[in-house]
């Protein structure tokens, strides 16, 4: 297959996103057992993963839901949790901007932090590809991440709580978001930003419903930009 | 377990999926090629790493698998994930080195 048919990038998108199978997995599984947990049968369990299809923001508004939360508070939560979406959509713009409107509402859906992952560095590398390419190296990542994210759910909700606590399978939560973030704290801006996040969750965990999130979430991003700020104008003196 | 108010499951299933698709879809669909503004575009970079720690980081020290007890395997796993994820910069060493260390030390200390 030639490098100008669109063929070539799927293939690689494909390839790129196959080992994220390892992560999605075991949490899908984990979600599927969770909401099986929390009284959601097999239909809600598939339909809350097809229709929200993002991890963090399933299981923030699982645990507030169960926790009897305000529907309201439930969705600030989660769609605070999924604010990151809003900025891999930024980022891609440059990319597939130029794409059919379908196109982009169809990369839009399958948006996670895997499939964009991939793509923002592919589209670094290859700087050549056209719009069709960087949307089919897209949906390529797309295969093995987002179809498997719904089975997991399914067979978590299937096998229910078989999986032995032994396994400490809570604890994949933090460990997928941890290698996440570790390799995205590139810059000072970004370090300070994980830091202030970390103490100030802590310092509002006193706070019901996550609250205790957003009030973290927004004071890193603002001293994220801050330093950022400061570090463009020392740089700038220097 | 009482389980899930029903009505409230529905709710937010359908309107958290609606409200995720506009996020994702905010700028690739309705901003194209316009420029967006810098002051924007500086405090969106830090949405992921000022969002995900703080999500985590009660999880990593009162983590729900021991019903909020601090557990030292659980940070040590923790502790290795991020070093490792940080040194190498490769997501699947990371998670690799997060479970061996979990289960190693749940071994060890458990």
């Amino acid at each position: 297959m030639s490098a100008s048919t669109p063929r070539a990038p799927f293939w690689q998108g494909f390839r790129d996103g196959l080992p994220f199978l390892l992560v999605i997995a075991p949490f899908g599984l984990l979600f599927g057992v969770l909401a099986t947990e929390a009284g959601l049968n097999i239909l809600e369990t598939l339909s809350f993963s097809v229709a929200v299809i993002a991890g963090a923001a399933q299981f923030t508004a699982l645990q507030l839901l169960n926790e009897q939360a305000p529907t309201l508070i439930v969705l600030a939560s989660a769609l605070a949790v999924n604010l990151r979406m809003a900025m891999y959509s930024a980022s891609l713009t440059p990319h597939i901007g130029a794409a059919p409107l379908w196109q982009r509402a169809v990369i839009a859906y399958f948006t996670v932090d895997q499939t964009y992952a991939c793509a923002s560095m592919a589209f670094e590398k290859h700087s050549e590809w056209n719009t069709p390419q960087k949307v089919s190296y897209f949906l390529g990542a797309v295969m093995p991440v987002c179809p498997m994210w719904y089975a997991a759910s399914v067979t978590g909700a299937l096998i229910g709580t078989t999986i032995p606590e032994g396994l400490a399978l809570d604890f994949a939560i933090p460990i997928t978001f941890l290698a996440i973030i570790a390799p995205a704290l590139r810059t000072a801006a970004h370090r300070v930003a994980a830091l202030v996040s970390v103490l100030l969750s802590l310092a509002f965990s006193f706070l019901p419903y996550n609250l205790g999130v957003l009030v973290a979430g927004l004071g890193a991003m603002i001293t994220g930009a801050q330093v950022e700020l400061w570090v463009e104008r020392w740089k700038g003196k220097a | 377990m009482e389980g899930v108010d029903k009505t409230a499951l529905w709710t937010v299933i359908i309107l958290l999926g609606l409200g995720s698709f506009g996020l994702r879809f905010m700028f690739t669909g309705l901003v194209g090629d316009r420029p967006m503004p810098d002051w924007v575009l500086r405090h969106l970079r830090y949405t992921a790493v000022a969002v995900m720690p703080a999500l985590i980081a009660p999880l990593v020290l009162w983590p729900a698998g021991t019903g909020g007890e601090f557990d030292p395997p659980r940070l040590g796993a923790a502790v290795a994930t991020l070093v490792v994820g940080y040194v190498t910069r490769n997501v699947l060493a990371a998670i690799a080195s997060g479970a061996v260390s979990l289960y190693g030390l749940l071994y060890l200390l458990g």
